[in-house]
């Protein structure tokens, strides 16, 4: 185990360092662009409902892939965060949910 | 953002205003009077490091969560923690590690990686004003440790009119150990934890995501781009092999609101 928890990969090191690469244009992309090219007004909309959109595009077929007890836990995450916009505690509380309702289910 | 350079000065000369009078003592040598006092100092860093402490703690959650899913797709600890320090954005390494199978996806993790971070674009053309008096290579320095969490509390801290240029750059550096720490400890508690769903491990990905959802959720706005998304990636992950539903829901999402932009 310790052995491998050194381990690099070559092709996985070379999909980290382009996955940094393209996240480091993103990051630097915008100032660069922003006295350069006009933006629209429409694009941007559109570029302001890419996150959310594909945190919901991957939350979707997972949940819909699981059950009441995931069902269940997601909703008490949600519950949680709502109210204490702690993201630990709700994590812990969700996993711990699901388990419970895993066992109770 | 808008390119006409009339807009940016009308936007620019409110920070400019209220920072020069907050800083003024400290940088009334600097060249270029007109020029917005904008700082980018010791002080500024470590204040930025110090006012972040307490949101990096928090968001160290989302970095075990994220070492407890890379060890589950078989990266190791060091290719781990390597994209931590080297990528530094939560969500997109988050989603990275989900799409993580043999043989390796790489165009599909590299492009939907992009597509995530794509919002940084925007956030970073936000700093502008601010940022348009220092140096490229502070610009783009600090820039790289610019995630979420920490450019939100820049904008603070720069619209309350501190001139701290350095800010961005502490705030991220505590981002940054926070995160890479976190995620090694993550792939650590991984590896002993042996099957996920004992423990409800396997609910960490959907856990995080709907946390994230409830932080980006911004009001009725959100609500038809949200379905739409949804719907697509439903739909597409039942019709089509690997990951792709993921960058279709969200691209669907995008479309349908630069469509229904004038309504």
């Amino acid at each position: 185990m310790i052995d491998n928890a050194l381990s690099l990969d070559p092709l996985v090191v070379g999909v980290i360092l382009a996955m940094a690469a393209v996240t480091v244009l993103t990051k630097v992309g915008g100032i660069w662009v922003v006295r350069r090219i006009e933006l629209s007004d429409r694009l941007e909309a559109g570029l302001n409902v890419l996150p959310g959109a594909i945190v919901i595009a991957v939350l979707g077929p997972e949940l819909a892939a699981g059950g009441p007890a995931e069902w269940g836990a997601a909703g008490l995450v949600l519950v949680v965060m709502w109210r204490t916009e702690n993201i630990l505690l709700a994590l812990v509380a969700g996993v711990a949910a699901v388990v419970a309702f895993r066992a109770l289910i | 953002m808008v390119a006409d350079p009339e807009a940016n000065e009308k936007r620019a000369r409110e920070p400019s205003e209220a920072v020069s009078e907050a800083v003024g003592e400290r940088t009334s040598g600097e060249r270029d009077p007109k020029a917005e006092r904008m700082t980018f100092e010791w002080d500024g860093i470590r204040t930025g490091f110090v006012t972040c402490l307490p949101v990096a703690f928090g968001v160290a959650g989302y970095g075990v969560a994220f070492g407890v899913l890379a060890n589950q797709a078989g990266l190791s600890v060091a290719e781990a923690a390597l994209m931590s320090a080297t990528v530094l954005a939560g969500a997109s390494q988050i989603i990275a590690v989900e799409l993580w199978a043999e043989p390796l996806p790489v165009a599909a993790i590299v492009f939907t990686t992009f597509a995530v971070n794509l919002r940084y674009s925007l956030m970073g053309a936000a700093l502008q004003p601010w940022f348009r008096r220092l140096s490229p290579s502070r610009i783009y320095g600090s820039l790289f440790f610019m995630a979420d969490e920490n450019w939100a509390l820049t904008m603070r801290d720069l619209k309350a009119g501190s001139g701290r240029g350095a800010f961005l750059l502490g705030s991220g550096i505590a981002m940054w150990v926070f995160w890479v720490g976190a995620t090694v400890l993550g792939v650590l508690a991984g590896e002993s934890v042996g099957d996920p769903t004992q423990y409800g491990f396997d609910f960490i990905l959907a856990a995080v995501f709907v946390a994230l959802a409830a932080e980006l959720w911004e009001g009725h706005s959100t609500l038809v781009p949200w379905v739409v998304a949804l719907g697509t990636s439903v739909v597409a992950a039942d019709l089509l092999p690997g990951r792709w539903y993921i960058l279709l829901g969200g691209l669907a999402a995008a479309l349908v609101e630069v469509i229904r932009h004038d309504r």
